[in-house]
C-alpha cells in the first residue's frame, strides 16, 4: 500500500525517504538563516523597544531547527520510506513539463507583458497537452487575454505588467470602447 | 456683499487667474497631456490618511473632468512605503506616474537604510500640511498641555503611555521631541498600524495620550470622548467653524503658547519620477491647482483641519530639502537612524 | 422596539428601483472581484470609490453610494468561495479554510453541493451578524473598546489553539510547517521597531511573503502540479449538473444548524474587533472539526467543513463594519476603505453617526439585509453555471488557472517579484503535500504570525515585560485560559477517556 493511487507507473526515481531528507535539510537551512538574522537584530529585551526585532523569529528559528532535526533523523532511519515512491521518472517529466513553461511564462511577463505572454502560454499549453490545433489554442489564448485585459486595464483600472506590444494597446482599446460609449 | 465672502471671492479669483496662467503657460510650449492612464502610487495602506487623500483627488479629477485620462490608484505600502518610493525611483522618465508622500519619504530611508531619497524623485507640488494634535481621554484630569507635561514630569519614568502610528515615524518623532521638556522622563511609546487603532486605544483608556492627525480623532472629539490639548503648529488653525458644541479647530491652542515648544507638520505632497520634462511637471502642477479650487477639496481641508500651504517648483524643492534636514537631525538625536 | 421602527424606515429609504439596481450591479461586480484572486473586497471598493463621488451628492445619494460599495463587499464575500471550491485557489484570504473540504467535494463531483453550502452558509452568517448589528450596535461598540493589545494577542492565541492538532500529520512535521509559517511571516518590515528583517538587502523582500501569494501558490499551483503528475485527469469532470442540487443540499444543511450557529457566533465576535474574517474562518473550521463526532471525515469533503468557515467569514465580514460606523475605526481593510468613502462624501463615522445621520445608518443596515438576499439569489442561480466550469477540458482550464494565479499574485500588492514567489510556493505546496507536511498550520501561522507578534510585543511594552498582563483582567484571562485548554485538549480528552476506562478504537476510514 505504498504507492499513491493513480499516477503514471514507472521506475522509482526518488524515494520518499530521500525527499524527506532533502526537505528536512532545507528547513534546517532556513532555520539557520532565521536564527542568524535574529542574532544580528538582537533577540533580547531593550528598554523602550520591548522585545527586540529578533526575539520572536529567534525562538521560531529554534523550533524550526529542532523539529527539522527530528524529521531528518526519522527520515534517515526510515526504512519503509526508502521503499515508498516519491515520484517516478514519467511523473517527474510530467510535472517539469508544466513547471518549466510556467517559469518561462513568468520570465516572459517581465519582457513582453502579461497579456501577450498569457496568450502565448495558453495557446502552447492547449496545443502541447490538449492536442488542439495551434490556431484553436491561439484563438482561446487571445480571447482569455482580451477578457483579462478588459477586466483589469479598462474596468477595474488595475494595471498589470505590460510590454512593448500590449502597452500601446491600452489607450487604443480604451479610446475605441469610449467611442462606442461602452466605457 | 459681506466682507469675508468678498475676500474669499477675490482670493479665489486671484487663484483662478493663477491657475489659468499656469495652465496656459505650457500651451505655448506645446502643452503636454497624459496619453494613457496615470498611475497614482500611495506609499501606505488602504484607508489611511494618504490613501484617503489620493482617492479623494481621484474622485475630484473624474467628477470635474480635469484630465482626459483616468487616475489609477495603486497602494504600495510594503516596508513603510519603501516599496512605493522604490517603484517611482525605478521608473525614471515615466510621466504617467505620480506618488503622494507623507513623512515616510524622509523617515523610511533614514530608519531602514532602504536606498532612496527625495532627490531620486521630481518634486511637483505641496498639496497641504497635515497637523498633529496632542490628545488625551476626556475623562482624564488634564485640561492643558502644560498640566499634562507637568504630570509626566512628576510621574515615574515610562509611566505615561503614548500610542502612535508606526515606529520611528512622525508620531514617535514628536514623542521624542516632547521628551526634551519632560525632565528626563520618557514616554512608553507603543506603535500601531493605523491612526484609527491609535484613537481607539485612547478612547478605550488603554494609553494616556496620542498625537493623532485631526481627521483621525475628530469623530471621537465631537462625541466628547477625547480632549485636544494643543496643536503642533506655529500658529492656530484658521478654521473657525464650530466642530464640537463649544470649540472650533481654531480654539485649540498651539503647543508653543502652552509652554510646549514643539512644532511638527507632515507633508502631503506630490512627486514624479526623475528625468521628466518641465512641461510634464507643469501639467500636474496645473492639475492640482485646479483640484485645490474645487469646493469639495476646500471642505475636505476644513474637515481635516489641514494647513493649506501650496508650493511648487523651486520653492517646494527648497522646503523639501529643509524638511529632510530637520528629519535627519530629529532622528539622529532620537537614535532612529539605521545602523550602517 | 425603537430599532424595528428605524429599520423599517431604513427599508423605506432603500427600496427604490435605482437602489435595487445598484445592489445588483454591486453584487455582480463583487462576485467578479471575489473570484479573481489578489483583487479583494478592499480593492474592489477602493477602485469604485471615486465613481461614487458624484453619486453621493445627489439627494439621498449617500445611501445609494454606500449600498453600491457595501454590495461589492457582500459580492466579494460570496465570490471568494467559488475558486476555492472549484480549483483550490482561495479567491480571498478568508476562503482558504473553505478549500479544505470544498475542493475535495468538487473533486468528488459534488461541486454544486459545495457551492450551495458555501453560499447558503455565507448568507446565514451575514444574516445573524446583521441582526446583531441591528439590535446591539451600541453595546457591541462598547465591547469593542474594551479590547486592548493583550486581548488581541489572546484572540490570536485562541485561534491558533483551536486549530492546531486537528490534522493527523506526523506531529513534528506539523510543528516544522507551522514554524516555517511563522518564520515567513516575520520576514520583511517589522512594524514595531521599524526595521527590516531577513531581507538581506533584497528590496523585493521588504514586503515579506504576502499571505495571498503564499496561499495561491501552495494551494492553487501546487494542486495543478499534483494533477498534472497524475496525467491531466481532473476528477471533477464527471460532475453532473443537477438542477435540484440547491434544494437537496438545503435539506442536508438544516442538520448542521449547530455548526452554522457556532460559526456565526465566532464570526460576529471576531469581526467586531480583534481578528477579522480570515482568523474567524480558521477558528470556526478548527472547532467544528475538533468537536465533531467523526473528525476524520473533515478534509475529505465534509459539508460541515464548508459551513463552518463560510458562516464565520461572512459574519465577521459583516460585523467588521460596525466598529467602523460606531467608532470610526475599521475592523477590516475593506471597512477602512469604506470609512475613507464616508469621509469623502462628507459623513463622519463615529459615535455621533447614529444620531446625526439616522437615515444613512438605517438605510445601510436595511441594505445589508436586502443586499445579502439579492446576493444569495444571484449566486445560487449561478451554481450550475459555476459547476459547469469544471466540464471544460483540463488542458484549457489548467493554463487559465495558472494565468489567474500569476495575475492574482501580482495584484496582491502589485509586485513583479510575487510572480517568482508564487511559483516557489507552488513547488513547496506540491512537495509538502506528498511528504505529509500539512499546509493548514503553515498558512495559519503566516496569517496570524505578524499580528500575534505585534500584539504580543505591544503588550510587553505596556507591561514592561511581565507576562501577567495576559491574565490581568477577566476578559483577557478567560480568552487565554480557553486557548490553553484548547491547546492541550487532545491530551485532556485522552486523559478523560482513560479515566473512564475505555480507549478509543483507532478511527477506521469511512
Amino acid at each position: 500500500m505504498s504507492d499513491r493511487e493513480g499516477g503514471p507507473e514507472g521506475p522509482r526515481l526518488i524515494s520518499v525517504r530521500t525527499m524527506d531528507i532533502v526537505v528536512a535539510l532545507m528547513m534546517l537551512g532556513a532555520a539557520a538563516i532565521v536564527i542568524s538574522d535574529s542574532l544580528r537584530l538582537g533577540m533580547g529585551w531593550q528598554e523602550l523597544v520591548g522585545p527586540q526585532s529578533g526575539y520572536f523569529p529567534f525562538y521560531i528559528g529554534l523550533i524550526l531547527a529542532g523539529a527539522s532535526a527530528i524529521n531528518l533523523l526519522r527520515a534517515v532511519f526510515d526504512t519503509r520510506g526508502a521503499q515508498k515512491t516519491f515520484t517516478t521518472k514519467p511523473a517527474v517529466l510530467q510535472v517539469l513539463a508544466v513547471l518549466i513553461p510556467l517559469v518561462i511564462y513568468v520570465a516572459a511577463v517581465y519582457y513582453i507583458g502579461t497579456y501577450v505572454a498569457s496568450a502565448i502560454y495558453m495557446a502552447l499549453f492547449m496545443w502541447y497537452f490538449g492536442k488542439y490545433a495551434i490556431w484553436r489554442g491561439a484563438l482561446v489564448g487571445l480571447a482569455v487575454s482580451f477578457a483579462f485585459f478588459l477586466m483589469f486595464e479598462i474596468w477595474f483600472l488595475v494595471p498589470l505588467p505590460k510590454g512593448p506590444i500590449d502597452d500601446p494597446l491600452v489607450p487604443i482599446i480604451s479610446g475605441f470602447l469610449r467611442s462606442l460609449g461602452l466605457y | 456683499m459681506p466682507k469675508q465672502a468678498q475676500f474669499r471671492w477675490t482670493r479665489s479669483l486671484l487663484l483662478a487667474a493663477g491657475a489659468v496662467a499656469l495652465a496656459s503657460a505650457p500651451a505655448f510650449a506645446q502643452g503636454w497631456q497624459p496619453s494613457k492612464p496615470v498611475t497614482f502610487i500611495i506609499p501606505a495602506g488602504t484607508g489611511g490618511g494618504a490613501d484617503q487623500m489620493a482617492r479623494f483627488i481621484q474622485g475630484i479629477v473624474s467628477k470635474h473632468n480635469l484630465m482626459t485620462q483616468p487616475f489609477v490608484v495603486v497602494n504600495k505600502a510594503g516596508g513603510a512605503g519603501a516599496e512605493g518610493f522604490l517603484d517611482v525611483k525605478g521608473s525614471k522618465g515615466d510621466p504617467h506616474k505620480i506618488i503622494i508622500t507623507l513623512s515616510n519619504l524622509f523617515t523610511t530611508p533614514l530608519a531602514t537604510g532602504t536606498p532612496f531619497n527625495w532627490k531620486d524623485l521630481t518634486p511637483v507640488a505641496m498639496l497641504a500640511l497635515d497637523q498633529f494634535v496632542l490628545w488625551v481621554n476626556a475623562e482624564s484630569p488634564y485640561k492643558t498641555a502644560k498640566e499634562y507635561i507637568a504630570a509626566v514630569k512628576g510621574g515615574a519614568d515610562r509611566q505615561f503611555k503614548m500610542a502612535g502610528t508606526g515606529s520611528k515615524q512622525e508620531d514617535q518623532i514628536i514623542t521624542v521631541a516632547l521628551e526634551r521638556i519632560t525632565g528626563g522622563k520618557k514616554f512608553t511609546y507603543i506603535p500601531f498600524a493605523g491612526g484609527g487603532a491609535v484613537a481607539v486605544q485612547l478612547v478605550g483608556n488603554h494609553v494616556n495620550s496620542t498625537v493623532n492627525n485631526p481627521i483621525e480623532a475628530v469623530a471621537q472629539w465631537r462625541a466628547g470622548k477625547l480632549r485636544p490639548l494643543c496643536i503642533f503648529d506655529g500658529k492656530r488653525s484658521i478654521y473657525t467653524n464650530k466642530v464640537t458644541q463649544t470649540m472650533a479647530w481654531s480654539d485649540i491652542p498651539t503647543c508653543k503658547e502652552s509652554g510646549v515648544d514643539v512644532e511638527y507638520q507632515m507633508l502631503r505632497g506630490i512627486f514624479m519620477p526623475a528625468g521628466v520634462t518641465k512641461d510634464q511637471v507643469a501639467f500636474y502642477v496645473g492639475l492640482f491647482q485646479k483640484v485645490r479650487e474645487t469646493p469639495e477639496w476646500k471642505k475636505f481641508m476644513e474637515d481635516g483641519a489641514f494647513n493649506q500651504t501650496f508650493m511648487a517648483g523651486d520653492e517646494y524643492a527648497k522646503w523639501v530639502e529643509a524638511a529632510e534636514k530637520t528629519h535627519f537631525e530629529l532622528m539622529k538625536e532620537a537614535g532612529f537612524l539605521a545602523k550602517k | 422596539m425603537e430599532e424595528i421602527a428605524s429599520l423599517l424606515s431604513g427599508f423605506g429609504v432603500v427600496l427604490t428601483p435605482f437602489n435595487i439596481l445598484l445592489m445588483l450591479v454591486g453584487i455582480v461586480l463583487g462576485v467578479v472581484i471575489g473570484v479573481l484572486p489578489g483583487l479583494g473586497g478592499a480593492n474592489g471598493v477602493a477602485i469604485l470609490l471615486p465613481l461614487t463621488f458624484s453619486l453621493a451628492q445627489l439627494p439621498g445619494g449617500k445611501t445609494s453610494a454606500i449600498i453600491l460599495l457595501s454590495c461589492i463587499y457582500w459580492g466579494a464575500l460570496f465570490g471568494g468561495a467559488i475558486t476555492s471550491i472549484l480549483f483550490n485557489i482561495p479567491g480571498e484570504p478568508w476562503s482558504v479554510a473553505t478549500t479544505f473540504d470544498g475542493h475535495p467535494m468538487a473533486r468528488q463531483g459534488r461541486a454544486d453541493q459545495a457551492l450551495t453550502a458555501a453560499f447558503t452558509s455565507s448568507f446565514v452568517g451575514a444574516l445573524l451578524a446583521v441582526i446583531v448589528i441591528t439590535f446591539f450596535a451600541p453595546l457591541v461598540a462598547r465591547f469593542a473598546l474594551s479590547f486592548d493589545t493583550p486581548e488581541l494577542f489572546a484572540v490570536q492565541f485562541l485561534t491558533f489553539a483551536s486549530f492546531v492538532g486537528v490534522d493527523r500529520a506526523p506531529p513534528f512535521k506539523t510543528i516544522a510547517a507551522m514554524a516555517l509559517g511563522f518564520a515567513l511571516a516575520s520576514a520583511g518590515f517589522d512594524s514595531v521597531t521599524g526595521t527590516l528583517r531577513m531581507t538581506f538587502g533584497f528590496n523585493d523582500l521588504v514586503n515579506g511573503f504576502p499571505f495571498l501569494v503564499a496561499v495561491i501558490g501552495l494551494f492553487g499551483i501546487g494542486e495543478i502540479l499534483r494533477t498534472m503528475e497524475q496525467g491531466l485527469a481532473f476528477r471533477g469532470v464527471h460532475a453532473k449538473i443537477n438542477p435540484k442540487a440547491v434544494i437537496q443540499t438545503w435539506g442536508r444543511l438544516v442538520r448542521h444548524w449547530s455548526t452554522a450557529l457556532m460559526g456565526s457566533f465566532i464570526g460576529c465576535w471576531m469581526g467586531i474587533k480583534p481578528g477579522g474574517a480570515t482568523p474567524a474562518s480558521f477558528m470556526s473550521y478548527g472547532l467544528a472539526r475538533r468537536f465533531a463526532k467523526n473528525p476524520e471525515a473533515f478534509g475529505k469533503g465534509e459539508i460541515r467543513g464548508v459551513v463552518a468557515p463560510e458562516t464565520a467569514a461572512h459574519a465577521a465580514g459583516t460585523t467588521a463594519l460596525l466598529p467602523m460606523l460606531t467608532l470610526g475605526i475599521p475592523g477590516s481593510p475593506t471597512a477602512a476603505v469604506l470609512l475613507g468613502g464616508l469621509l469623502i462624501w462628507g459623513l463622519q463615522p463615529g459615535p455621533l453617526l447614529f444620531i446625526e445621520q439616522k437615515d444613512f445608518v438605517w438605510g445601510l443596515i436595511a441594505s445589508m439585509y436586502l443586499g445579502n438576499v439579492v446576493g444569495l439569489l444571484i449566486v445560487l442561480t449561478c451554481v450550475p453555471l459555476f459547476a459547469a466550469i469544471l466540464r471544460i477540458p483540463f488542458s484549457i482550464i489548467a493554463p487559465a488557472i495558472m494565468i489567474l494565479c500569476a495575475i492574482g499574485a501580482y495584484t496582491a500588492n502589485n509586485a513583479m517579484f510575487n510572480l517568482w514567489m508564487v511559483v516557489m510556493f507552488g513547488v513547496i505546496g506540491y512537495v509538502f503535500v506528498k511528504l505529509d507536511y500539512p499546509l493548514a498550520p503553515l498558512v495559519l501561522a503566516l496569517v496570524l504570525g505578524d499580528k500575534a507578534e505585534e500584539a504580543f510585543r505591544q503588550s510587553m511594552l505596556k507591561s514592561q515585560g511581565s507576562l501577567s498582563i495576559f491574565w490581568s483582567n477577566w476578559l483577557v484571562g478567560i480568552i487565554m485560559s480557553l486557548g490553553v485548554l484548547l491547546l492541550f485538549w487532545p491530551i485532556i480528552s485522552r486523559a478523560i477517556a482513560l479515566a473512564r476506562g475505555r480507549t478509543r478504537v483507532a478511527d477506521a476510514p469511512t
